[in-house]
């Protein structure tokens, strides 16, 4: 049943071939003249393929003998990723424009990188898996060092490339133990084989080293070093790229793993992830208080958020995965928002990411200021801006599952990286005077995003959107 | 009117976006609307809420005013009032337009002042009203935004630390409140206050590493709560973040600090702790009574030594939040009557205090006792008020502040002696430090040239400080205006408590009889 086959990965199939047509066309004809409309063509692309995932209807389909999943839950995370890619390249056509490193190839490797991400929610077999996540992480290394000339985004890249072929060393390692001890690749025969009675030893190794192997990709502690290395040396629009679809894409092959394979066994996973969810929100609470670079701050924040949408997934349960999925959206509505207004932060033109710059942003620009504010005690999840009700459901799944420890570290650590949060706020309306501010960016594109979602962190007080019933369809459908 | 009450709690809220939307610019006319908007506004709020009051029977213990709507994830916007919070709700509304009208010479940034007062408005007055424990704590920590804006952008030269402090303090009390919230809901499957006020949450005693905790679950729910409302009263030695945040913030986010913001705390306790856990609260009554009576002391000798206006004020408020909290553990009638009675005096009377404070500073611009001396000579007007409140804080016969310090002290005599003795000498300490800080600022020669020039009180500040006096005055000759709407709801609290704890399991009563 080919066809049907086909069928099923059709949305992957059109953004794949619509990739190669873009650079095949482009490579003939105007090259980089044309970066600019294609930036702008695939992210109208990504909003559509977006709509048509959403409403392509109920019901879990398999293609390939299981190897790639189509249920409600890798939908969810997938239109997530298309809708958060989509703006990070609206919001990059012009920064990366007027720099001069908006080359054609940027928007049709994040394509790519998105038509590898789709792979990874949907993987039912580990050979999909790293299909995905190998597609995704080497257009990711590529457009991590896209400024060519600058050797801190060369750095990014190359930090970013090997750690992330160590990981994937990991994973692969672990696969073939998983491999060797249940005798399939396939998810439903890995989840059989792990289920009878107790675990093998050799399995359990296996599980081990994929986890860690996941855990660099969400950059989870102690998998985490390349982060704030890589946030701060790449161009800010691909550090905005980074923070969002990546990190759901890695979550969502995250909750797939744990559960579609290693679903029976609840108990061998939980320690391992809950471990590394109470790490990551100390080390990102902890680490960021210091910094001075701002993308140095959100690449320690979202290792932060990554502890806590871990803390969901530590649950083990189908209330922690809808947890994680409502904290992962909620995140990446805020990031969007957090980004777009960093990358509109400049002083003379030249882009600036130092904090003290922000003195008194609240005099000059008070409308942004007010904004950012919303952001900033949202990523705290100071009610009653939605990031608090992304943290209410992670606790009440955390501690629903017997974590009540984790929940209660949980809550502290969000105390600790309040601190920095406010920080921002404070430059922004206590601090001195200061001659040298931000320039007036008027961007419109960048200041409606900005404001965007800033309203979606006020007005989605009122009913989340919605995204409640699609996130518990989307944990059902993962979790049974 | 189905309403009323989210009508008077997003009141100050619309007023606040139509400044944020329609006012613009920084000049002398901007800056005055943005005051009328505001004043306007809370004014509006406050004469709405009369009918609240009106409406409102006291004999009937159940929420009145009930507001019930779907929310999201599972959780409802509930609102109502009740004997115990509708005063709270009378008291916010009341004291807005004063704060707002104290607030006229502020000339920096004042339309986001002005935002950010009428945001706390509405985020107070949900406080005491909400019915869902989430929308409670989305209210009762939202309250810690504009605030820690108002001390941060209008405060005093230490204004950052004041304002990170509290943020932080507070935050780190009711997030430990949050985990326990989180606990309520696995356990009762509900949010809803009124049913989790008669669900018995499980009180068998465990061990958890190694520790035996007397009332198990109660026990640990109740301190969580606990270290919310405690920072939050705040209650020794937790209290330290409070000088700080008064020192700093200007004087209407003072006036706002004590006469509301401090009523949470007791507030919580009487809603959440007392009535969900009373087998909690009746293990750990006696500790939290002799917290009580060292804060009395502590903060009243501290007191004395201040050099800072502000700063003798805000332990004085330290010291009769220990009042409040030693009556409301009492649980019984006086010393619960006593508790609101009290929050709601030391509302009108701290308010009033720091408004004097305010009075002074505004034109000398220093809170140095030692800076003034000698001011009856100037100021017939000042002295004369300053002098009233002065006495109310000291807890004269007459007024207010003696009726909450005599029933909280008459309730816990029969629960403890030895705690209400030692409280007890807190009303003598309390004269010994607002008498001799009325003694330096007022009385004496004028001697310092500076002070020579001062003028009296204007005809705003006499209007600011009259409906103060009157309510001072009225409270406390005729109380029973206040514990004729309490008394019921106080009675059937008490009530509630009093069967939980008999029919508690035995091995919490032995444990906790000593």
């Amino acid at each position: 049943m080919i066809s049907a086959d086909l069928n099923i990965i059709l949305p992957e199939i059109v953004l794949a071939l619509y990739a190669m047509g873009a650079l095949v066309g482009a490579v003939y004809t105007g090259k980089d003249a044309l970066a600019g409309l294609l930036t702008w063509a695939t992210a109208l692309l990504f909003v559509v393929v977006g709509v048509w995932i959403g409403f392509s209807g109920a019901g879990d389909r398999e293609a390939f003998d299981g190897m790639f999943q189509d249920d409600s839950f890798a939908r969810f995370a997938k239109v997530i990723i298309l809708w958060s890619a989509a703006a990070v390249l609206a919001m990059s056509q012009e920064y990366m424009q007027r720099r001069g490193i908006l080359r054609f190839e940027y928007p049709l490797l994040v394509v790519l990188a998105v038509v590898g991400m789709m792979m990874m929610v949907s993987a039912g077999n580990l050979m999909s898996l790293y299909m995905g996540l190998e597609l995704q992480s080497l257009a990711l290394y590529v457009v991590a060092s896209i400024r060519r000339e600058s050797s801190k985004s060369t750095e990014a890249g190359m930090k970013y490339f090997v750690l992330g072929a160590l990981s994937s060393g990991l994973l692969l390692y672990g696969s073939s133990l998983v491999y060797g001890f249940s005798g399939t690749t396939n998810f439903a025969g890995i989840i059989q084989a792990a289920g009878e009675g107790h675990t093998s030893l050799g399995l359990l190794f296996g599980l081990v080293f994929i986890v860690s192997g996941l855990a660099f990709k969400v950059s989870a502690v102690p998998f985490h070093m390349w982060t704030p290395d890589v946030y701060e040396g790449a161009p800010t629009p691909i550090t905005a790229f980074f923070a969002t679809a990546p990190k759901v894409a890695a979550m969502g092959l995250f909750a797939r793993v744990v559960h579609d394979a290693f679903g029976g066994v609840v108990g061998d996973w939980q320690q391992i992830v809950a471990l590394l969810s109470l790490l990551s929100m100390y080390l990102g609470a902890v680490a960021a208080i210091g910094q001075k670079d701002i993308k140095r701050l959100m690449a320690y924040s979202s290792i932060a958020h990554m502890g806590y949408a871990l803390m969901g997934l530590a649950a083990g349960t189908e209330m922690g995965v809808k947890s994680m999925l409502i904290y992962m959206a909620i995140y990446v509505a805020t990031n969007i928002g957090t980004f777009a207004f960093i990358l509109s932060m400049e002083r003379d033109g030249q882009p600036v990411t130092d904090i003290r710059s922000l003195n008194m942003y609240s005099k000059r620009e008070p409308g942004k200021a007010i904004a950012v504010l919303i952001l900033m005690f949202s990523l705290a999840g100071v009610p009653p801006f939605i990031g608090f009700f992304g943290k209410l459901e992670v606790l009440r799944a955390a501690y629903d599952a017997g974590l009540a420890w984790l929940a209660i570290a949980g809550v502290i650590a969000s105390v600790i990286g309040a601190y920095y949060y406010l920080r921002i706020v404070f430059f922004m309306y206590f601090g001195d005077e200061d001659a040298e501010g931000l320039d007036k960016n008027r961007s419109p594109v960048l200041y409606g995003f900005l404001m965007a979602s800033a309203a979606v962190l006020v007005f989605g007080l009122i009913n989340l959107f919605g995204i409640e019933g699609p996130a518990t369809i989307a944990a059902a459908s993962l979790v049974n | 009117m189905d309403n009323l009450l989210s009508i008077v709690t997003f009141i100050p809220a619309i007023a606040a976006v139509i400044l944020l939307v329609f006012l613009h610019g920084d000049d002398a006319p901007a800056q005055r609307n943005a005051k009328w908007v505001a004043l306007i506004a809370t004014v509006i709020t406050f004469l709405i809420s009369l009918f609240i009051l009106a409406e409102f029977d006291p004999q009937d213990t159940n929420m009145q005013f009930v507001e019930e709507r779907d929310w999201l994830l599972g959780l409802k916007y509930k609102m109502g009032v009740d004997g115990i919070s509708v005063l709270f709700v009378m008291l916010t509304t009341f004291m807005m337009p004063l704060t707002i009208a104290a607030s006229w010479g502020v000339n920096k940034r004042v339309k986001e002042y002005m935002i950010a007062f009428l945001l706390l408005e509405t985020l107070m007055l949900g406080v005491f009203m909400a019915l869902d424990l989430v929308l409670f704590y989305l209210f009762f920590e939202a309250g810690l935004i504009p605030m820690f804006l108002i001390i941060g952008i209008w405060g005093g030269a230490n204004r950052i630390y004041a304002s990170f402090k509290f943020f932080l303090y507070t935050f780190l009390g009711s997030v430990l409140m949050l985990v326990a919230m989180v606990a309520m809901y696995a356990d009762a499957g509900t949010t809803d206050i009124p049913t989790l006020m008669n669900h018995s949450f499980a009180a068998e005693s465990f061990s958890i590493l190694g520790i035996h905790v007397v009332g198990g679950l109660q026990t640990l729910l109740f301190l969580a709560f606990f270290a919310s409302f405690a920072v939050k009263m705040p209650m020794w030695p937790v209290h330290t973040w409070l000088p700080d945040a008064h020192v700093q913030a200007p004087t209407a986010g003072s006036v706002v600090l004590a006469a509301i913001l401090l009523k949470m705390g007791g507030y919580g306790f009487l809603r959440f702790s007392l009535p969900m856990f009373p087998i909690g609260a009746d293990v750990l009554s006696d500790f939290i009574l002799w917290m009580s009576a060292i804060a009395i002391v502590y903060t009243s000798l501290v007191a004395l030594v201040q050099e800072d206006m502000k700063k003798l004020i805000a332990y004085s408020s330290v010291a009769h939040m220990g009042y409040v909290t030693m009556g409301i553990f009492v649980a019984n009638q006086q010393g619960i009557d006593g508790a609101i009675f009290q929050m709601i005096s030391h509302g009108f009377i701290s308010g009033a205090l720091f408004l004097c404070v305010g009075v002074i500073y505004d034109r000398m611009h220093t809170r140095e006792i030692d800076a003034y001396g000698g001011l009856v000579n100037k100021m017939p007007a000042y002295a004369l008020i300053f002098m009233f409140f002065t006495m109310a804080n000291v807890g004269l016969p007459g007024t207010s502040g003696f009726v909450g310090e005599f029933l909280t002290l008459m309730g816990a005599f029969q629960k403890n002696t030895w705690v209400a003795a030692i409280a007890t000498s807190g009303v003598i300490l309390s004269a010994a430090y607002a008498l001799w800080l009325y003694r330096r600022v007022v009385f004496g020669d004028l001697i310092k040239e500076s002070l020579k020039t001062m003028n009296d009180m204007t005809a705003r500040e006499k209007w600011i400080f009259a409906p103060l006096v009157a309510m001072t005055l009225l409270l406390g000759v005729y109380p029973s205006l206040v514990t004729d709407i309490i008394g019921p709801s106080v009675e059937a609290l008490i009530l509630n408590y009093d069967t939980a704890l008999a029919d508690a399991p035995a091995s919490t009563q032995i444990a906790a009889s000593h």
